[in-house]
């Protein structure tokens, strides 16, 4: 065996390539099974059967006793789980296999590899002699797109979508509809008209699983990925009505002018009623969110459940399901994410990519499969004309939408951005299995080998030279986001800035709208939709809440990884804090939640390497040990204190140096402590009221500082009548028990300057 | 100022005189009555802006009492898009100009830089229509992002240093990524102001 001899370097890929022939071998053959192997299959069963119904006849023959199967082979009862499986597997072990070798990867699209191990695959089954499985449209249309669609549409960024809506929508609705009417009416004399502007209506609309395909690798900017993605989702309501409008009018044979006026509302029904129904569905999902806080185990279900009916649903009356689907996903995702917990929003996440990476691929499987399978009527000239009128009419169809869309748009579209828009016209599966629906059968093979040779020309050629072109032509690449606290909040401060601009003006625009949406949205519907408090929550709270989760995880994942994070900045809270005038409280009042936060992580990062700890304390705003403490660690240490005071201070008067104060009712007394551990300073001036003396305030990073342990002016009763002093009061910090265990840290201390509780300023202090 | 066209100044002012009661001049409790602006939470730094002798680029500070109506047209004339024709210069130019309108609005005492207590104040007034929780979180908010903009900025600091504030520099570099040239803009297109109270407008 060849892979006994491999080297240990390049055994890895060579081993998958084996097991990939190994598998596609097998998945031929239990497809091809069916046709080869139902003859011996019903020898191989009936024995089974014969067995069972034997102890029947056992007790009354004398003799003859079969032995009793040890090992039976049941092909039949698992065969169509078996193959669906092998099929799955299959794909992924490709998909796998793809990406380990990197040489290919890097020229050829996914979606072209994918398609070419399809007709493999589907070659060796015919050379076997079994019948290859063509992409089955019901498969197709109830199985394998809506996954796709789910996870484009929950994950549309709105903002871009929503600011180019009006783009979107030309290209889609009048863009879809120029292309089919062009091609059709340039086809006809090749067959009647109506049955060409059908197959334009078929050959026209871009498609969304092949654009996505395509698209992903290349990392284009943001504006033109949603302009073609956009397109791609919402030409799916032109496609459908065009659809059934020329297949129930090829077989009538005429038009009339009351029927394009028919097609005409239809499609307003088609589109608009498909948003209503996922709208609705979006809706029902968001409310059904609120109740699973102790069932959050089912919480994806719900999404998936509900997305997937919205779909259905709007099949049932051929509306248009992909917009349904895009509608319910958007509609349901801000409510959703505020209700559900983050381990059920990354299982949602994780499904939907993995769904619909599995649904991508086996799409471009079976397409290379049916190729070989299908029956295919080859008419040169049709064909080729049919390519090259896409490519015109695409063309064409972008100049000329582009130059009447730049009249209204601020960020014009540029020659560049045109040719990437006409060029990602990308043809799919969709097309291909509505030309499998066709019931006409001589028309049916032409128009489908035309439709195969367009998608084929499409994936392969525009998708393999799309990525040169697009560093050839300098496309401007996705940026990188950072997710920056500053740009969140100027975004919001702009939306402001112009609403309120425009309401100067007096003119309605679309930030006076969006605004009014927006409180609708606030004051009305989140309440029912959203549980608890967060539906109060204003975006950039949320927003800066998602950040520091993140932050914090990325510490904690580093910190154990043993990797020093991509900003390494020395700059901490104390650069940029004041060091203003005592009255300050210098601690951020923090949310219960928060603390929650703060404390898991310093708790499990706190359990791994603590010197690295150290390191980090520089730029990381959540534990910076000089400047920001939980408060729990903070009342912690005022319980241990009061704690210490309780105690006899005699008892533990190594630590304590009482200064004895002179005669007064109520001396007070300070306390110096040794602090054995590294300190943090809070300044806290809550507890007495001030005079207007201030001392001056201890730099919080020199560990020589002393710390004074001001007893609260609330316990008088304790021992040595403690009372603090109208002076500026530093509280430190007792550290806690998990901390580093510094050196004894010598602090000088001070005495106490006097008994006059007036405003003197004290020289003699900390310094 | 020169780059708006006839029609739109002739709109604007018309909207300047039903502001102003068909006075020479507006004042800031004219633009206060406006009842849209009701609902905005940074409403006071928008009216401030209109009164803010920076920006009128004639190097002078402080504020005024009363605008005119050429004083209105400067201070909206920050907000014109770039069109097909600008070039890249242009650009550049627009994209200073309306960084330091957005600058001049959060550095209230115009010592040229935007101290923390600035910021804090900006965030919390950004934040100030969302109750009790928004001022909690405002100055966690306002912090963090200092210490974001310090990091990018003077990545290595001493314990030592101080970061006075954010310059214009460092407030040009931190917003570079949104492109505010083509973001900070209305559209003047149709603004006719009489079709206001009917509702809809023609744009």
């Amino acid at each position: 065996m060849a892979v006994l001899r491999l080297t240990r370097s390049s055994s890895g890929p060579r081993l998958t390539e084996f097991i990939c022939v190994l598998l596609l071998v097998l998945v031929s053959v239990a497809s091809a099974s069916r046709d080869v192997v139902p003859g011996s299959n019903e020898t191989w069963g009936n024995p089974a059967r014969a067995t069972q119904d034997d102890p029947h006849h056992q007790t009354n023959s004398t003799g003859h006793k079969k032995a009793f199967p040890v090992l039976s082979f049941h092909y039949e009862e698992v065969k169509k789980p078996l193959e669906i499986s092998l099929w799955i597997l299959l794909a992924l072990l490709m998909k796998l296999g793809f990406h380990i070798i990197p040489r290919v990867s890097n020229v050829v699209p996914e979606s072209c590899l994918l398609i070419f191990v399809g007709l493999l695959v589907g070659g060796i089954i015919k050379a076997i002699g079994g019948e290859a499985p063509g992409l089955d449209a019901k498969l197709f249309f109830y199985y394998l797109l809506p996954p796709i669609i789910l996870d484009a549409g929950y994950f549309l960024p709105i903002r871009p979508f929503t600011e180019n809506l009006g783009t979107i929508l030309v290209f889609a609705v009048v863009g879809t509809l120029w292309n089919a009417f062009f091609i059709g009416g340039m086809m006809y004399g090749v067959v009647d008209l109506l049955s060409c502007l059908l197959f334009g209506s078929i050959i026209s609309a871009v498609d969304p699983v092949a654009v996505l395909a395509v698209f992903e690798e290349i990392h284009i900017n943001e504006l033109l990925h949603i302009l073609v993605f956009g397109e791609s989702l919402l030409n799916d309501a032109v496609t459908v009505v065009l659809y059934h409008l020329f297949k129930e009018f090829a077989h009538a044979g005429t038009v009339t002018v009351a029927d394009a006026f028919l097609g005409v509302v239809c499609f307003f029904v088609v589109s608009l009623g498909g948003i209503m129904v996922g709208a609705i569905y979006g809706i029902l999902g968001a409310f059904t969110s609120r109740f699973t806080a102790h069932t959050r185990v089912i919480e994806p279900l719900f999404v998936f459940l509900y997305s997937y009916m919205a779909y259905l649903s709007a099949e049932v009356f051929h509306l248009s399901g992909i917009m349904s689907l895009i509608a319910c996903g958007v509609v349901m995702r801000p409510y959703v994410e505020a209700n559900i917990s983050h381990k059920s929003y990354t299982t949602i996440k994780y499904f939907l990519k993995m769904w619909s990476s599995v649904s991508e691929t086996l799409i471009f499987i079976f397409l290379g499969v049916s190729t070989v399978a299908g029956p295919h009527a080859w008419n040169w000239t049709f064909v080729i004309v049919t390519v090259i009128l896409c490519l015109v009419s695409r063309v064409l169809g972008v100049i000329g939408l582009t130059y009447i869309i730049n009249k209204f748009r601020i960020v014009k579209l540029t020659k560049k951005d045109q040719f990437i828009v006409a060029y990602g016209g990308l043809r799919g599966a969709i097309a291909f299995s509505l030309g499998f629906l066709l019931t006409d059968s001589d028309m049916k093979n032409l128009f489908l080998t035309a439709i195969i040779t367009v998608i084929f020309f499409t994936v392969f050629v525009q998708g393999m030279t799309i990525r040169p072109l697009v560093e050839l032509l300098a496309v401007k690449k996705k940026k990188e986001s950072k997710g920056s606290i500053n740009e969140e909040i100027h975004t919001q401060f702009l939306d402001h800035l112009l609403t309120g601009i425009e309401d100067i003006c007096g003119h309605y625009g679309h930030h006076h709208w969006k605004d009014k949406l927006n409180r609708f949205n606030k004051a009305y519907v989140k309440r029912w939709l959203i549980r608890g408090e967060r539906s109060t929550e204003p975006q950039l709270i949320s927003f800066y809440n998602k950040m520091e989760m993140k932050q914090a995880m990325m510490l904690v994942e580093s910190g154990s990884a043993a990797k020093l994070p991509t900003i390494v900045s020395s700059v901490s809270m104390q650069n940029i804090q004041t060091k203003g005038p005592a009255r300050r409280r210098a601690i951020p009042s923090i949310s219960k939640s928060r603390e929650e936060e703060i404390r898991k992580i310093l708790r499990a990062n706190l359990q791994k390497t603590r010197q690295r700890l150290r390191s980090y304390s520089r730029h990381d705003l959540l534990i910076d040990p000089f400047e920001d403490v939980s408060e729990v660690r903070f009342r912690k240490q005022r319980v241990e204190m009061e704690r210490r005071v309780s105690f006899n201070s005699d008892c533990d008067m190594s630590h304590y140096l009482t200064v004895p104060a002179k005669s007064q009712e109520t001396p007070p007394v300070r306390k110096v402590c040794f602090e054995s551990e590294h300190q943090i300073y809070t300044y806290d001036d809550s507890e007495s009221p001030r005079g207007s003396a201030q001392a001056s305030r201890p730099h919080p990073s020199s560990p020589d500082a002393v710390s004074l342990l001001d007893e609260s002016p609330q316990r008088p009763s304790q021992r040595g009548a403690l009372r603090t002093r109208g002076d500026a009061e530093v509280r430190a910090k007792a550290p806690d028990d998990k901390e580093e265990q510094d050196q004894l840290k010598l602090s000088r201390c001070l005495s106490d300057p006097g008994p006059k509780k007036d405003e003197e300023e004290d020289g003699s202090f900390l310094s | 100022m020169s780059d708006f066209s006839v029609e739109q100044i002739k709109n604007l002012h018309k909207r300047f005189e039903q502001l102003s009661g068909n006075e020479e001049t507006i004042s800031r409790e004219n633009l206060e009555n406006i009842p849209a602006l009701a609902n905005n939470p940074i409403r006071r730094q928008i009216i401030g802006a209109f009164f803010d002798k920076r920006n009128q680029h004639q190097n002078e500070v402080g504020s005024f009492e009363e605008i005119g109506f050429e004083q209105f047209l400067m201070v909206m004339s920050h907000f014109r898009p770039p069109t097909l024709k600008t070039t890249e210069e242009e650009r550049e130019t627009m994209r200073k100009e309306k960084l330091r309108f957005l600058f001049n609005m959060h550095d209230t005492d115009n010592d040229g830089t935007i101290t923390l207590e600035e910021y804090r104040k900006a965030v919390e007034e950004l934040l100030s229509k969302s109750g009790a929780i928004g001022q909690e979180a405002a100055k966690a908010i306002a912090d963090a992002a200092m210490l974001e903009v310090a990091s990018t900025n003077v990545p290595h600091m001493a314990p030592d240093d101080f970061y006075e504030g954010i310059t214009f520099e460092h407030f040009e570099q931190i917003l570079k990524g949104l492109e505010m040239e083509s973001r900070m803009h209305i559209r003047f297109l149709d603004v006719d102001t009489t079709t206001m109270h009917c509702g809809r407008s023609t744009s």
